[in-house]
Formats: structure tokens, C-alpha cells, sequence
């Protein structure tokens, strides 16, 4: 089950050193509620010693009042069990209110930080992990750590506490029957000790699988329209069976050790009650132990169950949430990959002059052989548009990438101004670049924050002339103008809407850098002249890098560079390169001529003659 | 580890409620199953117990013996106290006059009552894991494959953020209640209820007093149970958009980081955490209260007994063992209680959960399954499409096609063209039937599509988008996906036929390569192509390609148009692109704006014309630098 997960290689490291070193590394997150939870035990404990008083004044009346005919002894002992009972309860509820804000408010902290944690970590660590993985950590695994450091671990000391001064009071009363019911943890423990073993790798498992169901899960919701269009709904059914099945499975298996540890739970006890029991009875008829001193001795037996009971449901608590910490901590102790460089600069927008250099650079995928790129050299000068072309998958995308750091180069280096790029502060390199993904994503909120993500203080002015230049002014027209709300969760797009809404976004407070993977792909002829006589001007004052597949949209740049085989195989004006690299040609002549009928039968690579036909067009 | 808190800006506070921008469709926001109208909760209450009813059924005779045993455990764990009483009145005196026999007796009773609890609990708790795993097990099956049934209309406004969290959150918290709980649960009540007829019968008099307790008790639980389900309703739906937001920004980290949304991003997250933790902390607090208002009255009830069960026996009325057993069993009757109000909140959660499932599950589809789907003709030369006067929009009052009458011949291959929003995609999404026009027909073969089987259908008529979803697993397996039996022979074949086979092979395990998490590592050509294998492999009758070549570049997507030029030739196509060098290869074109057809004609005929076409197609040709 561990290795079959896929996509998720680092899901399953091996847990820390000691089975609760993570948890324990938690700790920190309850110190803000060190003084409450010190209030917390303090109220605990009184209010359980008022509880265990009750049995004692019993035993007082039985032998005091009852035994002697005393009705006024009676009136004042019962008075003073109802004082303890009140006390009790106010005890308690002290104990409960405290409590509830300790335990939600670690909980809170906790979330805030993985969060934070998970937008540190580079997009390669997102790219292996998928988010139904560590969306299960969010959420069950927070709420399993929150139960167990507010409820189960006080509890514990709780339960033990009562343990042991019950013990003790037992002792007391009756040395013998008093030891045998101390006696009697042993085995308790020793069937405690044995159900938590196993029950922590059944729940670890459990959670894995959970995790597994919530991928499948995820990844329906994302392909579910893919999977209408073919109508694989019976086999996305089988396979989501197959998941659940197994953690049916895991689950009876569960529900069995617990049948079976609960059940001796409660017979250890029930069985040394009866032993009190006899040998009390024997020892009143023999005159050693009163009849009140029975009655609260069994009384007080009693008071053992629920904290001996409740320790096999806090162990195994315990594991869960040992295993959770585990898997929080995996996340939480994975180093973000691509950082500020002590001393790293920032750079102001106004002493940029946006020469973005590129020496001997590569990148490689973690995880795989093969470079992507292997050896780019690569110059654009200020103000400067170069357009980026090369054949599907040859890494034109990644080279981007690299830019604004999503990924980080693994040999050479990228500088801008002369200044590596690793040597700026992240921050201010990414407010200098301005990007648009091939996707483009937007998120369920307003238009207007999808447009002015990272930059909530743009001005109307600034939101209006971006939205002018992508063509955008369809926004203002939307049902709320730009506080429409977008997205998954709000109207839906056109994809060419959405690709001007990108790449308004990154054109917005027109960035020293401009970064564009093929901007205008989902854009209609019309639109797309518009845009592009718009996006000329806004590039004569930035320095850009387009990744582009159509002749058309080469118009925009001032230089090419054709990338093939991890590196840069020719760079030039289009026209020169047209004329002189016939790889160049065969990726960027024209389509084939009007009215010639689609040639037919198979094809390998692309034909010559489709090759000239299509320079035949090239002279306007 | 914390963000360092920005201070944001006096006045901006209502900003972390604004930026979620207004959704056009209120109802977009919320489905039936979160409605919060009176009546719109009581439906759903009705729903939720009708659904945990038929979910039971199948296993009535196992709840049977879960009932059963669970009985047996009520009652040896109930003759404790009374053996307790029966040692004290009955055994003390007799042994102290020699005879043991009476002690040896209740010692017995008192093993055989351990014992068979024992058994029984065991065996209860088994039980119960085997029928509640099953249950869930159902569950789980029904709501995922009742998704999958539902309309893309519906999940388009349900979005895929809430499925997971229904799939997810929701489940685990019924399956909480069933690891541990069950049992807690039944047995409280179950014991309550034994103690109070054991109390009456042991000594009427002081049982009535203790049964003066009960009004308070009913009285602060109906409280609690109605104020309690209110609040873990409103927890359910605190985490619901928490759950979103998380899921939209790591899906979208690449964009987050790029626009230095981290800490923007951060503030919301942390102020949806605090709604959570402002509704869990309500919840919580009632637990806070009803608990020890429970053990207060418990408390109060124990001195009144001690006090007028001392003075009745001082009077002789009743004896210490009464007494006794009347104290040990008192215990009994409160500490349920308290237990039960621990497991009261995943009993809450568990509620609400269902009720959101039930809701789910109450959804009809929109595009339904016909009762009796009517085969498609087999044979070759099909594939002819027809629009019967289709109207249709996505919301009532804007509709998006008006009248269209469309016939498409089998075997032709039809360009769609025309500005964004004309409709054209909205053709595609009606001939795929992701949705049912609102009024007139669309026919394949004859056969209107609401009465064609969904195999049936897919087998049919598949849609390519420029959305390339792929699943995990290797490329071969997604290429699979068009036709799940096709051997590793077909599916490279379907991928040499598209011009995708030299990329594949190149990759570190070729065939056997795992996409990963959405095809991470295929750059959006190759995950076209990828698609395009699929849908050559599933070999339709009628093929859509709505921008399916968007991202290819021009020798690739010259190739895809070769390979179409033959896998298109006895079918029926449609083809929805903005480059026209695809759209001229078309047997007909057709010009689409505001709803209706404009312009409708051979490529070379509508060129000549002078229509939009021919305008499109000279901007179209002077762009070709």
C-alpha cells in the first residue's frame, strides 16, 4: 500500500526517531496556553478530589448517622455532599471553557502555519505532492492532534491522578483488597501497551488510505468533464471502490482490536469488584471493615473503570495523533527549495534597466536522468522582446519558469542587470516580472482581486489601462463589474477570457520584466490583433520573453531564439532565420495554402514540400 | 514559523469578507443541501434519517444480533450493583453465622455478569465495526457515483472544491462516529432507561425523588441538542470554505508565488481558520455547559438520596444495601450522560454531514439516463447530427442559442467559427450532452440524445477540449482512457497515427511514464497530444474538437491535421478553432453570432462571399508575416 500511491514519493518517510518525537516537537504550539492549561489541571483535580469525597461522606453516613440513629448528623453530612457535588460541577465547567479555547486556538495556529509552510515550498514540491494529500493533513490530521494535546493528554494526567489517589484511599481503607486493585492495573496496562502497538500502524495505514480516497477524489472533481466525454464513469466507479473497499477493510480490522481490548478493558476491573465484593463481605462479617467502609470501597472501585477504560481510547488517540504529527511534520520539516540567499538585495522598479542575461544555464527535474535544458546562452537586452520557439516539449515553458524562480536552475545562472537572480531577494524579483502561464489561472473571488493579486494597493487607474491593454473591458460589463466574482466558484470564462484577465494581471503596473507563455493561443483573429497592437506599446518599456507558436504573434517581438535540444540552436530576426535554419522553418512557415486539400495518408514528421508550400506564403 | 502579521490599513477591515467579489447566482454559492431555511432543514432532516434507514436495511438481521448482544450488556453490566446490594443485605449476615453459601452464590452471579459482559461487548463492538464499515462503505459508493451522474451544469456550480470537501471532511466524520461512539451512544440510553425501572422496583419512594430529576434533564437536553445542531452546522460550513481556499491556492501555487500572494493569501486563510474557530468555539462552549449542568443535577440528586434513603433507613423502611445499590446505580445513570455529551459533538458533526450527503444524494440529474435508451443505429454512414430549433442558455435569462436548426450529414466535417461567447462551444457541450437544450432537440441518427444510453452515447460522440485533463497513472493508461480494452498495440498505434509516439518514446519510462499530479511534467502541447491519441483510440462516430489544437505548434499540429485528414474522413466532425488553416480544410463552415447561424457554406464559397468569413479570413491572412 505505502510504495503503490503514486505521484507522492516523499508521502511516506519514515517516521521520527521515537514514535512521539513529532508530536512532542507540537509542544510549542500549546506553550501560549501554558498558564490556562496550568488553571485547567488545577480544576481538574480539585474537582475529581470533590468527586472522589462523595463516596467517603457515604461512608459516614452509613456508619456515623444511619448506624446510630442520627437524624441531625444525617442533615449536616448530606449538606456537605451537596456542597461537594455543587463544587464538582462548577469545577468542571471551569475546566470545559477553559479548555474548548486552549484546544481550538492550537489548532488554529497550527493550520495558519502548515499553510504558510505549504506557500513557501516551490512548485516542485507541489508538483509532486497532490493536494487532496495534503489537504487530508489540514483537516483530519489537525483535528486528531487538536483532540488528543487538548483532551486526551489532560486526561491522562487526569485519569492517572484519580488512579493513583483512589488507589491510595483504597490502600487505606483495606491494605489487602487495596493492593489487589492496584494489582490489578498490571494487566490493564499490559493489554493497553499491546493495543496501542498495533493500533498505531493500523491507524497510520488508515490515515494513508484516506489520504489515497481524497486524491481519487480530487482528481474526479478535476477531470469530470473528460471523464463525461468519454463516459468512464463506471471505471472512475471501480477504481474509487477499490479504495474505499480498502479502507473498509482497514476499518473492521480496526473495530476488531478494539472489540477485542475493550472488552478486557472492562472484565479486569468487573472481576476484581467481585473479588472486593466477597472478600469485603467477609471481612464485615468478621467485624475488620464496616459496612460503610464496604459500600464506599466499591463505590470507589467504581470511580476506577472510567479511568482505567478511557486509557485505551487515549492511547490509541495517542497514536493517531502520533502519526498525524508524523505526517504534518513531513510536510512542515521539508525545506523550501528555492529561498532569499543571505544578503540578498531588492531591487527598485526605477533602478532596473531589464538586461536578463542567461549563462551555460540547465535544468533538470528532480528525479529525472535527462536535462531540460542543457547549456542556454541567451541575452536580452533592455526594453528588448525576444520570442521564444521551439517544438512541443522542448522546455520553452521551464525556461520561463525560471525567471521568476518558481523552479531554480541546477547549473549556470540568470542575471538581471548583472545581478544572479539568486542573489535579489525573492519578493522584489517577483514584483519586477510579470507573468502569464499557459493555463491561466484564476481563483473564486472578484475580478478585481485576480487581477491585483499580490498588489492590493493598485489603483483604479492602473487596473483600468491593464484591462484596456489585454482587451479585458468585457470585465466592467460583467454582472458586478470588476467586484464580479470569478473563478470556480463564481461566472464562468471563456478561455479567451481568461487569458486576457491573465494576461491583464500581468501586465499590471507595468513590470520591469515581462514573462508570457504564448498569451494570445485562445484568442479569436479579431481580438488577437487588438491585443497585440496594444501589448506593442507596453513592450517597448519592458524587457520580455514570449514563448509563441503562431507566425502571427512573432510580429510582436524584435528578436527569436529557437530552442531545441536543451539549448539555444539559433537566434535572429524572424525573417533571417526563415531564410537561413530550416528547423526554424519547418516549426514557424505558415499553414498550408488555401484551398489544397489536407494531404492524406500517414505522416511521420513534416514534409518538405509542406515546408516550401508554406514559405510560399511568406512574403507579405 | 508564523507570517509576520501585516497590519492591514484602518478601514479595510470588511476587505477579507470583499474579496471573494459577489457571485452572479446567489444560489451558485450553495446547493439544496445548504439551504438554512426552516423548511429547507427539515426536508433535509427527513432526507438524512430516510437515507440512514435504507442504508440499515440491508443489514437488519446483523443489528438484530448487534441489539441483542448489546442487551445481554446492559444486563450483566446492570446486576452489579444489585449483587452489591444482595452481598451486603443478604450474605454478611448469614456467613456470619457460618454459612457461606449465600456469598459463594452472589460471588458466582457476580463472575458469570463480568463474563458474559465481556463476551457480549466484545462481540457488540465487532459487530458493529462490521456493519458500520459496511455502511460507510455504501455510502461512500453512492455519493461518489451519484456525482459522477450528475449533470456538468450541476458541478459547474456545485465546483469540484466542494465534491472533495462532501467526499472527504463530510465521510470522516460520520466515519468518527462510527470507529468510536456507537456504542457509547446506545448504551447511555439503553442504561438510563434500565436504571430507572430497576430504581422503581428496588424502593419506590426514593426512586420517585430521583425521578424527580428528570424533567430538568429532558429539559436541558432538548436545549442542547437544538442549540448544538445549529452551531455544527454552521462548523460544517466555516471548514467547507476553508477547505476551498486551500484546495484553489495549492492548485494555483505557481500563480500565488508568481504574484507574491503569499501573505495576502495568508491573512484570508487565517481569517476563514478564525470564522472556523469562532463556530467551533460556540459548539464547544455549549458542550462546556450542558456537561457539568448534567453532573450538577446528578450531584444534587445523590445528596438528596443519601439524605432521605439515610433517613428511611433510620426509619426502617428500606435497608443499607438498598441504599448502596441505589448510589452505585445512580452513578450509572449520570455518567452516561456525560459521556454521552462527549460523543455528542461527532454525533452532531455526523448529523450534519449526512444531512449534506442526503442533500447530494437528493439531486436529480439534470441530464438524466433515459428509463428505456433507444440503441443507436449501427452500421457505417452514421453520425448525422440534427438541431431541431435549440434554444438554450446557461441561466434562464440569458439565453445563449435561440432557434438554431443545424443539419450536419454523416461524414461531414463542419468548421464553427465566430467572436467569443457566440455559442460555439455551447454546440459542442449540447452534441456531447453535457446539457439538454431547454427547448427543441438535438438528434444523432434520428434519435433524440436525451433517449440515448450514456455507453451508448460516449461510444458515439466524444468532445476534445483544450482542457487535456489527465489522469494519474502512465501515458499509456490515459491514452487508454478513450477505450479501456485496447491493448498496448492499439494504443501505439493511436499515438503514432496523431504524431505523438516520438515524444512518448523519449520520455525516462516512455509509455510506462507517470503524469503525476495533472501531467506536471508534460508541457500543454504534449498533454494535447496525449488527448488526441485518446480520443483516435476511442474511435467515435462523431468527433468535437473545441481549440483542441491550441497549443501545438505548427509542424505538430500540421500533423494532427494530416492524421485528422484521414480519422476524420468517415465521420462526423466538428471543429471549433480561431486559426483558420484548420477551419479551411473543412467540408462547410459555419458562421456563428448571438445565438444563430449567420453564415453557413462551403470555405471556398463563403471566401468568394463577402460575409464575415471573408473578412476574418483577410485579417487572417495579412497577420501571416
Amino acid at each position: 500500500m505505502l510504495v503503490e500511491s503514486d505521484g507522492d514519493p516523499a508521502a511516506r518517510v519514515a517516521a521520527g526517531p521515537h514514535p512521539v518525537h513529532n508530536l512532542w516537537r507540537l509542544r510549542r504550539y500549546l506553550r501560549p496556553y501554558a498558564a490556562q492549561f496550568a488553571w485547567l489541571l488545577v480544576a481538574g483535580l480539585a474537582g475529581t478530589a470533590a468527586g472522589i469525597a462523595v463516596p467517603l461522606v457515604v461512608q459516614r453516613v452509613v456508619d456515623g448517622p444511619v448506624a446510630r440513629r442520627d437524624p441531625a448528623g444525617l442533615l449536616q453530612l448530606g449538606a456537605l455532599a451537596l456542597l461537594l457535588g455543587v463544587a464538582e460541577a462548577v469545577l468542571i465547567f471551569i475546566r470545559r471553557w477553559v479548555q474548548s479555547s486552549s484546544a481550538i486556538g492550537m489548532e488554529a495556529a497550527l493550520r495558519a502555519d502548515v499553510y504558510a509552510h505549504l506557500q513557501r515550498l516551490s512548485t516542485g514540491f507541489h508538483d509532486r505532492w497532490q493536494s487532496g494529500q495534503l489537504l487530508s493533513r489540514i483537516t483530519s490530521d489537525l483535528s486528531v492532534i487538536r483532540r488528543f494535546l487538548s483532551f486526551g493528554v489532560f486526561f491522562l494526567v487526569l485519569n492517572l491522578t484519580t488512579y493513583l489517589v483512589v488507589v491510595l484511599l483504597l490502600i487505606h481503607l483495606h491494605p489487602a483488597l487495596g493492593l489487589l486493585v492496584a494489582a490489578s492495573a498490571v494487566p490493564l496496562l499490559l493489554i493497553s501497551r499491546r493495543f496501542g502497538r498495533h493500533y498505531h500502524a493500523a491507524s497510520r495505514r488508515m490515515q494513508d488510505q484516506q489520504g489515497d480516497v481524497a486524491t481519487l477524489v480530487e482528481e474526479t472533481a478535476q477531470g469530470l468533464r473528460t471523464m463525461k466525454a468519454y463516459g468512464r464513469g463506471p471505471e472512475l466507479a471501480a477504481r474509487f471502490t477499490g479504495g474505499a473497499r480498502t479502507l473498509h477493510d482497514t476499518g473492521v480490522r480496526k473495530g476488531r482490536l478494539l472489540a477485542n481490548t475493550a472488552g478486557l478493558l472492562d472484565l479486569v476491573p468487573n472481576l476484581t469488584l467481585g473479588v472486593v465484593l466477597v472478600a469485603g463481605a467477609a471481612a464485615a462479617a468478621r467485624g475488620v471493615l464496616t459496612i460503610g467502609e464496604l459500600v464506599a470501597f466499591a463505590s470507589l472501585q467504581l470511580m476506577l473503570i472510567w479511568p482505567v477504560q478511557s486509557l485505551g481510547w487515549i492511547i490509541a488517540n495517542g497514536q493517531e495523533a502520533a502519526t498525524a504529527a508524523d505526517r504534518i511534520q513531513e510536510v512542515l520539516d521539508t525545506r523550501p527549495q528555492i529561498v532569499d540567499s543571505p544578503g540578498a538585495l531588492a531591487l527598485p522598479r526605477e533602478a532596473v534597466h531589464g538586461r536578463l542575461h542567461f549563462e551555460r544555464v540547465a535544468f533538470r527535474y528532480p528525479g529525472t536522468a535527462a536535462p531540460v535544458l542543457d547549456g542556454v546562452d541567451l541575452t536580452i537586452e533592455p526594453g528588448e522582446t525576444l520570442a521564444l520557439v521551439g517544438a512541443t516539449g522542448s522546455g520553452k515553458s521551464t525556461l520561463l519558469s525560471l525567471v521568476p524562480r518558481l523552479h531554480e536552475v541546477t547549473g549556470g545562472r540568470i542575471t538581471l542587470d548583472g545581478h544572479d537572480l539568486r542573489e535579489l531577494r525573492l519578493d522584489s524579483l517577483r514584483r519586477l516580472v510579470g507573468v502569464a502561464f499557459e493555463e491561466p489561472t484564476l481563483f473564486s473571488m472578484s475580478v478585481r482581486e485576480n487581477l491585483t493579486l499580490g498588489r492590493p494597493d493598485a489603483g483604479d487607474d492602473e487596473v483600468r489601462a491593464a484591462l484596456a491593454l489585454a482587451q479585458a473591458d468585457f470585465a466592467y460589463d460583467l454582472p458586478w463589474g470588476l467586484a464580479t466574482r470569478v473563478g470556480e466558484q463564481g461566472l464562468s470564462l471563456s478561455g479567451g477570457q481568461r487569458q486576457r484577465l491573465a494576461l491583464a494581471r500581468a501586465v499590471l503596473g507595468r513590470p520591469a520584466l515581462l514573462v508570457l507563455d504564448d498569451p494570445l493561443s485562445a484568442l479569436d483573429v479579431h481580438t488577437e490583433a487588438l491585443v497585440e497592437a496594444a501589448l506593442r506599446r507596453v513592450l517597448r518599456n519592458s524587457t520580455a520573453l514570449l514563448v509563441v507558436h503562431r507566425p502571427s504573434t512573432i510580429a510582436l517581438a524584435d528578436r527569436v531564439a529557437l530552442l531545441d535540444g536543451g539549448r539555444i540552436a539559433a537566434i535572429g530576426r524572424h525573417s533571417e532565420l526563415l531564410a537561413t535554419v530550416p528547423a526554424y522553418r519547418a516549426l514557424l512557415a505558415a499553414e498550408p495554402p488555401v484551398g489544397q486539400p489536407p494531404p492524406s495518408g500517414a505522416a511521420s514528421t513534416a514534409s518538405p514540400a509542406a515546408t516550401s508550400d508554406g514559405r510560399g506564403l511568406v512574403r507579405s | 514559523m508564523s507570517v509576520p502579521e501585516q497590519a492591514e490599513p484602518p478601514g479595510e477591515e470588511p476587505e477579507l469578507t470583499r474579496w471573494r467579489g459577489t457571485a452572479t447566482d446567489p444560489e451558485a454559492d450553495r446547493s439544496r443541501a445548504e439551504e438554512s431555511t426552516p423548511e429547507a432543514v427539515a426536508r433535509l432532516r427527513r432526507l438524512s434519517r430516510t437515507l440512514l434507514a435504507d442504508l440499515l436495511r440491508p443489514h437488519r438481521r446483523r443489528l438484530g444480533a448487534a441489539v441483542g448482544l448489546l442487551l445481554a450488556q446492559n444486563a450483566a453490566a446492570m446486576a452489579g450493583p444489585y449483587l452489591v446490594m444482595i452481598g451486603i443485605d443478604r450474605a454478611i449476615a448469614p456467613l456470619r453465622a457460618g454459612d457461606a453459601r449465600p456469598l459463594v452464590a452472589v460471588a458466582g452471579a457476580f463472575a458469570a455478569a463480568a463474563v458474559t459482559e465481556y463476551v457480549a461487548r466484545r462481540g457488540f463492538l465487532a459487530l458493529s465495526a462490521r456493519i458500520g464499515q459496511a455502511v460507510l462503505l455504501d455510502l461512500r459508493r453512492r455519493v461518489f457515483g451519484h456525482f459522477l451522474r450528475l449533470s456538468v451544469g450541476f458541478h459547474e456550480r456545485y465546483t469540484s472544491g466542494r465534491m472533495v470537501s462532501r467526499l472527504t471532511s463530510d465521510l470522516d466524520s460520520i466515519a468518527e462516529l462510527v470507529d468510536g461512539g456507537i456504542d457509547s451512544l446506545v448504551l447511555a440510553a439503553l442504561s438510563i432507561l434500565s436504571v430507572a425501572a430497576i430504581l422503581l422496583w428496588l424502593d419506590l419512594p426514593l426512586a420517585a425523588v430521583t425521578l424527580f430529576a428528570f424533567p430538568f434533564l429532558f429539559w436541558l437536553s432538548r436545549w442542547f441538542a437544538r442549540a448544538s445542531a445549529s452551531a455544527y452546522r454552521r462548523t460544517r460550513e466555516a471548514i467547507a470554505l476553508v477547505i476551498v481556499h486551500f484546495v484553489e491556492s495549492m492548485r494555483g501555487i505557481r500563480a500565488v508565488q508568481a504574484f507574491r500572494r503569499e501573505p495576502r493569501n495568508q491573512r484570508i486563510f487565517v481569517a476563514l481558520g478564525d470564522d472556523y474557530r469562532q463556530a467551533s468555539l460556540h459548539a464547544f462552549r455549549l458542550i462546556a455547559t450542558y456537561s457539568p449542568a448534567i453532573k450538577l443535577i446528578g450531584n444534587v440528586t445523590v445528596a438528596v438520596v443519601l439524605c432521605y434513603g439515610g433517613w428511611r433507613v433510620l426509619g426502617g423502611q428500606t435497608e443499607v444495601g438498598v441504599l448502596a445499590a441505589f448510589l452505585l446505580y445512580l452513578r450509572r445513570f449520570f455518567e452516561p450522560m456525560q459521556e454521552l455529551s462527549q460523543f455528542y459533538n461527532s454525533l452532531q458533526s455526523a448529523t450534519a454531514a449526512l444531512e449534506k450527503l442526503a442533500g447530494v444524494l437528493d439531486e436529480r440529474p439534470a441530464v438524466a439516463q433515459p428509463a428505456r435508451p433507444v440503441p443507436l443505429p449501427t452500421g457505417a454512414g452514421r453520425g448525422e447530427v440534427v438541431f431541431g430549433a435549440v434554444s438554450f442558455g446557461y441561466r434562464a435569462d440569458t439565453p445563449i442559442l435561440s432557434g438554431v436548426e443545424l443539419t450536419v450529414p454523416a461524414g461531414q466535417t463542419v468548421a464553427l467559427i465566430g467572436p467569443t461567447g457566440a455559442g460555439k462551444s455551447t454546440v459542442a457541450k449540447l452534441v456531447a450532452r453535457f446539457h439538454d437544450p431547454d427547448s427543441g432537440t438535438v438528434r444523432l441518427d434520428g434519435i433524440d440524445l436525451r433517449a440515448v444510453g450514456d455507453a451508448d452515447l460516449r461510444r458515439a460522440v466524444v468532445l476534445v477540449t483544450q482542457e487535456n485533463h489527465l489522469f494519474s497513472g502512465t501515458v499509456a493508461e490515459n491514452i487508454r482512457f478513450g477505450r479501456p480494452g485496447a491493448d498496448d498495440a492499439a494504443v501505439q498505434a493511436a499515438a503514432r497515427a496523431i504524431g505523438a509516439h516520438e515524444f512518448i518514446t523519449a520520455l525516462p519510462d516512455g509509455y510506462a511514464t507517470q503524469v503525476h499530479r495533472r501531467g506536471g511534467r508534460l508541457s500543454a502541447g504534449q498533454r494535447q497530444l496525449v488527448a488526441f491519441a485518446r480520443a483516435f483510440l476511442a474511435d467515435p462516430t462523431v468527433l468535437i474538437l473545441d481549440e483542441a489544437t491550441s497549443s501545438l505548434d505548427v509542424p505538430t499540429e500540421r500533423l494532427v491535421q494530416r492524421a485528422l485528414g484521414t480519422i476524420l474522413r468517415d465521420r462526423t466532425a466538428l471543429v471549433i478553432a480561431h486559426r483558420l488553416s484548420t477551419v479551411e480544410t473543412a467540408d462547410r463552415v459555419l458562421v456563428l453570432d448571438g445565438g444563430r447561424v449567420v453564415e453557413d457554406g462551403p470555405p471556398a464559397v463563403l471566401a468568394e462571399a463577402d460575409g464575415r468569413y471573408a473578412a476574418l479570413r483577410r485579417q487572417w491572412r495579412e497577420s501571416l508575416v
